[in-house]
């Protein structure tokens, strides 16, 4: 309330000063920089685009032309392995195989396979971390909190050993199987929401004679449907886009996920004169998957890094 | 209630089901759940147990070991540790990584910083911040294909607006001076917006009445940003550096795809350099001894980061 008087004081004592040709300036400069920003953030979409829809063989020429250089479908056709040799190379193609429906299907494999166990298992440890009394929650969930410290190469080596000792190399449970039941951030994650549900509603559930699990399935999971498919979402991008660990146990062929495909596309492709718009194309399938789901829940996720924080 | 006061009358008054049911129902409000709450952790925790408490331990072991993955571990002391302190290889890694950290962090977090006031103060616009959050959704290696094609040297758009601007064509992957640079501004290109919507979010628990009797006491944007902004924003600043700063150093996708270390050791970063040893010379006990040292590293940064900008603590009270 004190503020009130002072801020009405200062009104009347200094009316001139409402400088507004200043901030007018100050403001467009402020666009400017937002504007350019976003600029330079959409740009290189565009010219991802541009080029997959060009012919790598034209591209010299044009390469300062903003529109396609000699418009074709011809990348996506090689890249999708539908073009036969003799046109991928015509259209500066390498001629080798490569087969990114098979890279894609994989992909959503992985992807899906890791989203599923993680939040589902998860969810289970966070539910007893928030609702249940038990000797040992505090010190397992500290533990669980501590892990969240360290670095993933310090336990990824280890893990190739493990892996490659249980046979699962180059299968895609190898690839799945360390962020399968858990990860530390998704059970702290959740755990901060199930804290928040009312217990009468639980124990209304038990007294009619459900138990806890039927309880975690009907009331816990549909009443934090909101943050646990935003941490779905979160978790499926985060598996889509990773690159170390597939690397390391999932180079064969059959399991091959898009990542890892594209950077052997890159390694393979010949060093003087490089098939850009395969390249291009290839590098938009990998991300596109990404872009239609952002195109329909963009918001959710925005808003989730306002609450969550940290992923 | 109505199933409560039907089941005992359908069944008989003595029969152990109902009982046992009504003393675990008694005992979840007394005390301890014990054994439901073992079945709910228990994937869980083996993930965990698995995945992230035994390899932390065999890391720390092989550290202390000649293991080459195909053969057994012999137990070496402390050589593994003499021998990185005098590897070459070891420093420079070290160095360009801290390059990369300073270069990438720096332009980062000043961009993010001016782009989480901007949407602050000037839009509220969801479009906007869902365009500058785009780069960070995709992975790093397609973000690192579509610079990589960008920055080419003879027919990438860059260097061909460098040439029609009259600014002389950079190699920047083949340049050793620009190869560290190039590939901390693509990463700033990728996460600024994602940092930009963390800093904003902690913009926003920054009450807009301080904004207000502000400006009625004539203070300009500038002022306000320095006077009201910069300090209510520090936690929320710090926590964002010691994750932003611990992932920074983690850096591998781009430089694995673009220039493999290369040129010569200029972009041989620490997670470059233990994945070499590892998987092309099969150095396990040699990488692992690395990789205890980068976590000793990353974990004194983050402490110290902390401590410093006193992380914890909030001028807001």
């Amino acid at each position: 309330m004190a503020v009130l008087p002072a801020a009405a004081d200062a009104v009347t004592v200094r009316p001139r000063r409402t400088p507004r040709t200043r901030i007018s300036l100050g403001r467009s400069l402020a666009w400017l920089f937002m504007l350019g920003s976003l600029l330079v953030t959409l740009f290189p979409f565009y010219w991802m685009l541009r080029t997959a829809l060009s012919n790598t063989r034209a591209l010299a020429s044009s390469s300062e032309s903003m529109l396609p250089a000699d418009f074709t479908l011809g990348a996506f056709e090689r890249v999708l392995g539908l073009a036969t040799t003799a046109e991928a190379i015509a259209q500066g193609g390498s001629g080798a195989s490569v087969n990114f429906w098979l890279y894609l299907k994989n992909s959503l494999i992985v992807a899906t396979t890791t989203t599923v166990g993680q939040v589902f298992f998860c969810a289970m440890a966070a539910y007893a971390f928030a609702r249940l009394t038990w000797p040992g929650r505090d010190q397992l969930f500290f533990a669980f909190i501590t892990a969240l410290m360290i670095p993933p190469i310090f336990t990824t080596l280890p893990n190739f050993v493990l892996i490659r000792d249980l046979g699962l190399l180059d299968t895609y449970l190898g690839i799945v199987l360390p962020g399968l039941l858990m990860t530390p951030f998704s059970v702290f994650f959740l755990r901060q929401f199930f804290l928040g549900i009312p217990r009468e509603i639980e124990e209304a559930a038990m007294i009619d004679g459900a138990g806890r699990f039927r309880v975690f399935l009907t009331i816990i999971l549909p009443m934090s449907a909101a943050p646990v498919s935003t941490l779905a979402l979160l978790t499926y991008i985060t598996s889509w886009n990773d690159y170390f660990w597939p690397l390391l146990v999932g180079k064969a062929e059959s399991v091959r996920v898009l990542t890892v495909a594209l950077g052997i596309f890159r390694s393979q492709t010949p060093q003087g004169s490089p098939d850009w718009a395969g390249l291009m194309a290839a590098t938009l399938i990998a991300a596109l998957p990404i872009l239609v789901l952002y195109a329909f829940l963009g918001r959710r996720i925005v808003n989730s890094i306002g609450f969550s924080g940290i992923k | 209630m109505s199933t409560t006061t039907k089941s005992p009358a359908t069944r008989p008054p003595a029969a152990p089901p109902p009982r046992r049911r009504r003393s675990s129902l008694a005992s979840s409000w007394s005390g301890s759940d014990l054994r439901p709450a073992l079945l709910f952790v228990a994937p869980a925790t083996i993930g965990f147990l698995v995945f992230y408490v035994w390899p932390a331990i065999r890391g720390t072991y092989y550290s202390f070991t000649d293991f080459k993955v195909l053969s057994a571990p012999n137990w070496v002391g402390t050589e593994n540790y003499q021998r990185l302190v005098e590897d070459e290889l070891v420093w420079n890694a070290f160095g360009v990584t801290l390059q990369y950290v300073v270069i990438n962090i720096g332009a980062q977090t000043v961009i993010s910083l001016g782009l989480a006031v901007l949407m602050h103060r000037l839009t509220r616009s969801m479009m906007i911040r869902g365009a500058l959050l785009m780069p960070y959704l995709v992975a790093n290696v397609v973000v690192a294909l579509a610079w990589f094609w960008m920055l080419d040297y003879q027919i990438g758009i860059v260097n061909v607006l460098l040439d029609t601007v009259g600014i002389d064509r950079v190699a920047f992957f083949g340049d050793s001076a620009w190869a560290i640079p190039t590939i901390a501004m693509i990463n700033v290109w990728r996460h600024m917006g994602y940092t930009a919507l963390l800093i904003f979010a902690g913009l926003q628990t920054i009450p807009p009445h301080l904004y207000e009797a502000a400006a009625l006491d004539g203070s300009g944007e500038v002022r306000s940003f320095f006077k009201i902004t910069m300090p209510l924003l520090r936690p929320v600043l710090a926590m964002v550096l010691v994750i932003t700063v611990t992932g920074s150093f983690q850096i591998f996708d781009t430089v694995a795809v673009t220039t493999a270390g290369g040129p010569v050791n200029a972009t041989r970063v620490v997670y470059y350099y233990i994945f070499e040893l590892a998987f092309s010379r099969f150095e396990f006990g040699y990488a692992s001894a690395i990789s205890v040292v980068l976590f000793l590293v990353l974990a004194s940064v983050a402490f110290a980061q902390i401590k410093l900008l006193r992380a914890g603590e909030s001028d807001l009270s």
